[in-house]
């Protein structure tokens, strides 16, 4: 074996031992550095003759080579090997739990609010709005309800002490102030909150209302089942839902009608329950928001906003929704 | 009101079964809420009679008795009823008798044969009562199926009246209208006169026509007051809600319930002259049979004889002349008042009268000469003795309504339900419910019946079309308009989106109480004067709220008693401010409640864990909110906030709302460990936006220099920022506070407060001798306005 190949053989197996960069540099300067076995080859050159000097240069410089070439190996090897560990040691518990900044929610009568305004504003109805602190004209009178008129027993309202003002028991004298305000055609929905003086298991003395008004040319009462119909399905996402219209009395509107859906309760009994009062627009109603009973005629409706989120959400108690616990809001999330 | 069907029955020959009977009425607009039968469904339960009673041998507490229950031979039954008695009649369940949840059988009881059981009112379903046998009359027919003695094959119809069916408030009414809707022949009998038999009457004169239409009385002389009521008029009174009283009144009150027509009998003999209807005068007072004694006011019509008030029309009787056992002669009235002169009047009188819920409703003025032949036939068959006498009516008459015939168009009908209905149909349904109708070439001119209060209009009548041919007729029809789309601003923040931002920066929505206790206005808002509600529930919902505060502490409380320990809590509702005149002062507010740490429980390390929220992370929570507006907070005194910790905020250079740390005082009172941060927003301050509108950017390099500044600690950052815009240095496009330093290194009263100033030219790239002019031209104004020195 000549001395280049012995220094060949040393270095494969020097190399492949290399375990780190500071290794590296150590083990290239057995070859390279001052007193180095290939720098000490290539110094012995200087005492041959130019043909010697011909051969064996060629020959050192292919060693040369091939130990650079080994480095290389080496060298990518470890940086390899030293990003590998970096890697692990860099490895987290992706299953911990991420860091949150704590999540809020509606309330679950917004909730179901804010889905009944979407669906009547996709049939092109506008949201209104009014006091709650009302007139009696707007409460009762515009709504053909005059002083001492029996039906205004059908909701006791809260007054204001020292003021001709009341509570609004309903939220219909929005009907009033949005048709004093605008021209036909009208579509809209106003939900706020009502007061009536009545408080026990199924009575808040505070509710919510929604309230319904379309007024155009050749609006029926057809047209107010149709509506309804649509909503209430569409409301509970079941097509088959049956609603019952009957005829009732709210003194603003004539024909007046009550609004009754098909409910299973948890038993698997079915009944009809109370959902709304609606009715054909009293024409003097229409009148007192300046509009003429000839040219225009609508419809009105009223629903209890409570009333649809606790059948919509299967809650059983109307205290609940007052009572602000979060235990129970949070479940509307 | 509550409704017997056989009575009903007796009016109209109904053949329906009675959830059909119920569907037809509540379709009908008489809604049916309950439908109760007299008693539970039982059979083979006769009237016995108890002939002997022996102790029973084996058992202190038992009975043996013989007994007849009209079967040919005596039954012995075994009896543990402590009222049980020789001779009384009861009962008797026979063997083989079916009874609620029971069937009765031959059996020994502790040794001896029964054969039989005698029933108390509860095991029939009548009542509650148990304390003893159902006592019954000693003529009770003994072997007589009790259902038929006491009429419990009968079921009560509980009707939810509207205020407008005035004239469905009787078996007549109810039966006048089923017969409309169901086509089946009304059948009231006819009521022929009671002949006179005596000239005794009283004078009757209206001074006040307009309030009283008609007033018919007679008198009826040598009555026997103290008769008994008969037991099927004191059944059917009593299972409808009245109480039955004596016979003369228990008259009036089952006329009232047949037909509608609520009407008085005076003690005759207690009258003085004649009668005059006259509304009342000022001091005039009045003992009600009620035993309440009223001042009158002079908007009441009062019936009065030559010595003043003897009653209130249409509303309660006087005391000194109502009828007594000792009553000899009875004045009957019978009446038509005026809807609009009766009503309110048991409001203000705060008296129960079921007259006067009838005449506001609108009580028949052709139904009063009936209604007092009937009360003369009932009182002649039940109080009636030799002697007694009938004298003639006396009727007066003031202004009856006027019935006015009332166009109505067929098209107008098609056109408000939105379906035909043939002429002709129309037609037979207007007389069904005996109207008059005259055809007039397009349009039918129809007068109501005088008992319809209702009907005034032709809508009225499009209703009544509607209903009796049945509102189900009427098809659900998917509406058709012109469609236009909905004006949506751009810029206008809705509701939703400002609830759905609040819920996104973590906050759960509670909905409190629009009235709060007085406390909660006092303590959170100083408010002496709150505006009261005049009639509250209670005193905790007795004034209008002014802010939002007192709901959302209550709700925070209410958490924290339940083991929360952590919560963000936001409400959307008016307030009300005080000012009643204006409908304006009842602002849309925005509250939010923050408590505890600032993220929730969880791991993690530095300086996150266990981090509370404080006033500026609660601000910046706010300025999130208020992201694309121009806002400023100031330094503010509120009455329920840490006046050292608490700022009045701007928006848009208006005052929209207020932030801060609850004051000390409320957090000890509310006995809460730490101090929650409230803020408030006036939800029209936030509710327009700008919308974007683009303008050319700086595409130059942008520059950063920092300063840290020294500076009096009282200081307020917004005057460094205002001094710093007040200057208006070109090219500095930024200048905000990134680090506040307050330590002994700089001494007591002083703090250091890092500024990044970023720097960025229109047309060319900065070079740093500019960016360090910049920085010095900041520097100059910050010192020469507050003293500010460069920190090394």
């Amino acid at each position: 074996m000549t001395t280049l190949e012995a220094i060949l053989t040393e270095a494969t197996t020097y190399f492949a031992a290399v375990k780190s960069a500071p290794e590296l540099e150590q083990t290239k300067a057995k070859y390279f550095g001052k007193s180095g076995s290939l720098t000490e080859q290539l110094n012995s050159l200087a005492s041959m003759s130019p043909e010697e000097k011909k051969v064996a240069g060629a020959a050192i410089n292919l060693a040369k080579a091939r130990v650079e070439s080994l480095i290389s190996e080496a060298r990518s090897r470890i940086s390899h090997a030293e990003l590998e560990a970096k890697l692990n040691a860099e490895s987290i518990d992706v299953t911990q739990p991420g860091r949150m900044a704590g999540i809020g929610g509606l309330h679950p009568v917004t909730r179901a609010l804010e889905r009944i305004e979407i669906l009547f504003a996709t049939m092109g109805f506008a949201i209104a709005d009014g006091p709650e602190i009302e007139t009696d004209y707007h409460c009762f009178t515009a709504l053909n309800t005059p002083p001492n008129h029996p039906a205004r027993s059908m909701q006791d309202t809260f007054y204001i002490a020292d003021s001709e003002h009341l509570l609004r028991p309903h939220t219909s004298p929005v009907q009033i102030r949005y048709m004093e305000e605008h021209e036909p055609p009208l579509r809209i929905i106003c939900p706020g909150r009502v007061f009536r003086c009545d408080h026990d298991a199924t009575h808040s003395p505070m509710f919510h209302q929604i309230e319904g008004l379309w007024i155009d040319e050749g609006i029926s009462l057809a047209d107010l089942k149709g509506t309804l119909t649509q909503f209430f399905r569409a409301f509970f996402e079941r097509d088959d839902m049956q609603i019952r219209f009957r005829p009732s009395f709210f003194p603003f509107v004539e024909p007046g009608v009550e609004v009754d859906m098909e409910w299973e309760n948890k038993g698997g009994k079915i009944k009809w329950l109370e959902i709304g009062g609606a009715g054909v627009v009293h024409p003097q109603v229409l009148r007192n928001g300046g509009i003429d009973p000839e040219k225009f005629s609508g419809f009105a409706f009223g629903m209890g906003l409570d009333r649809l989120a606790m059948l919509k959400y299967g809650v059983n108690d109307l205290r609940l929704f007052f009572e602000n616990d979060v235990k129970f809001l949070s479940q509307f999330r | 009101m509550k409704v017997s069907v056989n009575w009903l029955k007796e009016f109209v020959d109904t053949r329906m079964s009675i959830d059909a009977l119920a569907h037809t009425l509540t379709m009908a607009g008489l809604e049916v809420e309950e439908v109760s039968p007299v008693a539970a469904s039982f059979d083979h339960v006769v009237i016995s009679e108890i002939k002997t009673i022996a102790p029973h041998p084996n058992a202190d507490k038992l009975r043996v008795c013989e007994v007849d229950a009209g079967t040919g031979h005596l039954l012995q039954i075994v009896c543990g009823a402590p009222n049980v008695t020789p001779g009384m009649r009861v009962p008797c369940a026979l063997v083989g008798a079916r009874l609620p949840g029971l069937v009765i059988k031959s059996a020994l009881l502790r040794g001896i044969e029964s054969n039989g059981m005698l029933c108390s009112a509860r095991e029939l379903g009548l009542s509650e009562e148990h304390s003893g046998l159902l006592t019954l009359p000693n003529d009770a027919p003994v072997g007589q199926d009790i259902r038929i003695f006491l009429d419990l094959d009968d079921v009560y119809l509980t009707l939810k009246m509207t205020p407008n069916r005035g004239d469905c408030l009787s078996m007549i009414g109810v039966a006048r209208d089923l017969a409309a809707v169901t086509g089946v022949e009304l059948n009231v009998p006819v009521i022929s006169p009671t002949s006179i038999t005596s000239s005794v009457s009283r004078s009757v004169a209206i001074s006040a026509m307009k309030a009283c239409g008609r007033y018919s009385g007679r008198v009826l002389t040598g009555v026997d007051a103290g008769a008994m009521t008969p037991d099927w008029m004191k059944r059917r009174l009593e299972r409808a809600g009245f109480r039955s009283v004596a016979p003369l009144i228990d008259i009036t009150n089952y006329v009232n319930l047949e037909r509608g027509q609520p009407m008085h009998a005076f003690d005759q003999d207690s009258l003085k002259g004649g009668i005059d209807v006259r509304f009342a005068k000022s001091g005039e007072e009045l003992n009600l049979l009620n035993a309440q004694h009223v001042a009158l006011q002079e908007n009441m019509l009062v019936i009065c004889d030559a010595n003043g008030p003897v009653a209130i029309a249409g509303v309660m009787g006087g005391l000194e002349s109502m009828v007594t056992e000792a009553t000899e002669s009875v004045f009957f009235e019978s009446a038509y008042f005026d809807p609009d002169t009766i009503r309110g009047k048991t409001r203000t009188l705060a008296v129960n009268s079921d007259a006067a819920y009838r005449f506001e409703r609108g009580v028949d003025p052709e139904g009063a000469r009936n209604a007092l032949e009937r009360a003369t036939q009932l009182a002649l068959e039940i109080c009636g003795r030799p002697g007694t006498a009938t004298g003639p009516i006396t009727t007066v008459h003031g202004d009856l309504p006027v019935r006015s015939a009332i166009k109505v168009r067929p098209s107008r009908v098609t056109h408000l339900l939105g379906m035909d209905v043939p002429r002709a149909e129309m037609i037979a349904i207007l007389k069904r419910l005996h109207c008059e109708v005259l055809e007039n070439g397009e349009f039918l001119n129809v007068i109501a019946p005088s008992f319809r209060f209702d009907l005034k209009m032709e809508e009225d009548f499009v209703e009544e079309v509607a209903r009796i041919n049945g509102y189900d007729k009427v098809p659900a029809k998917p509406p058709k308009s012109s469609l236009r789309m909905l004006p949506v601003s751009e810029g206008t923040r809705s509701r939703a989106s400002l609830r759905r931002a609040m819920v996104d920066l973590g906050y759960q929505e509670v909905i409190n109480y629009s009235f709060v206790p007085p406390e909660w206005e006092l303590d959170f808002a100083g408010n002496t004067t709150p505006l009261r509600v005049a009639n509250p529930i209670s005193s905790q919902m007795s004034v209008m709220r002014t802010n939002l505060i007192g709901g959302l502490t209550a709700s925070l409380k209410h958490n924290l008693n339940r083991g929360e320990s952590r919560l963000k809590l936001f409400e959307v509702g008016r307030c009300f401010l005080h000012d009643t005149a204006s409908l304006d002062a009842q602002p849309e507010m925005l509250g939010g409640l923050v408590y505890g740490a600032r993220f929730p429980e969880q791991w993690g390390e530095g300086g996150q864990k266990g981090q509370m929220a404080d006033f500026f992370s609660v601000k910046g929570d706010v300025e999130t909110l208020l992201q694309g507006f121009e806002t400023r907070f100031e330094s503010y005194t509120h009455f329920a906030l840490h006046p050292g910790r608490s700022a009045s905020i701007f928006v848009a250079g208006k005052r929209a709302g207020m932030l801060g740390e609850l004051h000390p005082k409320w957090q000890q009172k509310l006995g809460l460990p730490m101090a929650p941060f409230i803020f408030e927003l006036n939800l029209v301050a936030m509710s327009t936006m700008t919308v974007p509108s683009y303008k050319p950017h700086s595409k130059m390099q942008i520059l950063r220099r920092d300063i840290a500044i020294l500076i009096n600690d009282n200081v307020k950052m917004q005057c460094l920022i205002d001094a710093f815009k007040g200057a208006k240095l070109a090219s500095i496009v930024d200048f905000s506070p990134f680090d506040i330093y307050r330590g002994e290194s700089i001494g007591t009263g002083k703090k250091s407060v890092a500024f990044r100033i970023l720097m960025q030219d229109t047309d060319r790239t900065l070079v740093d001798s500019e960016a360090d002019k910049k920085v010095s031209e900041v520097l100059e104004v910050l010192s020469k306005e507050f003293g500010a020195t460069l920190r090394k």
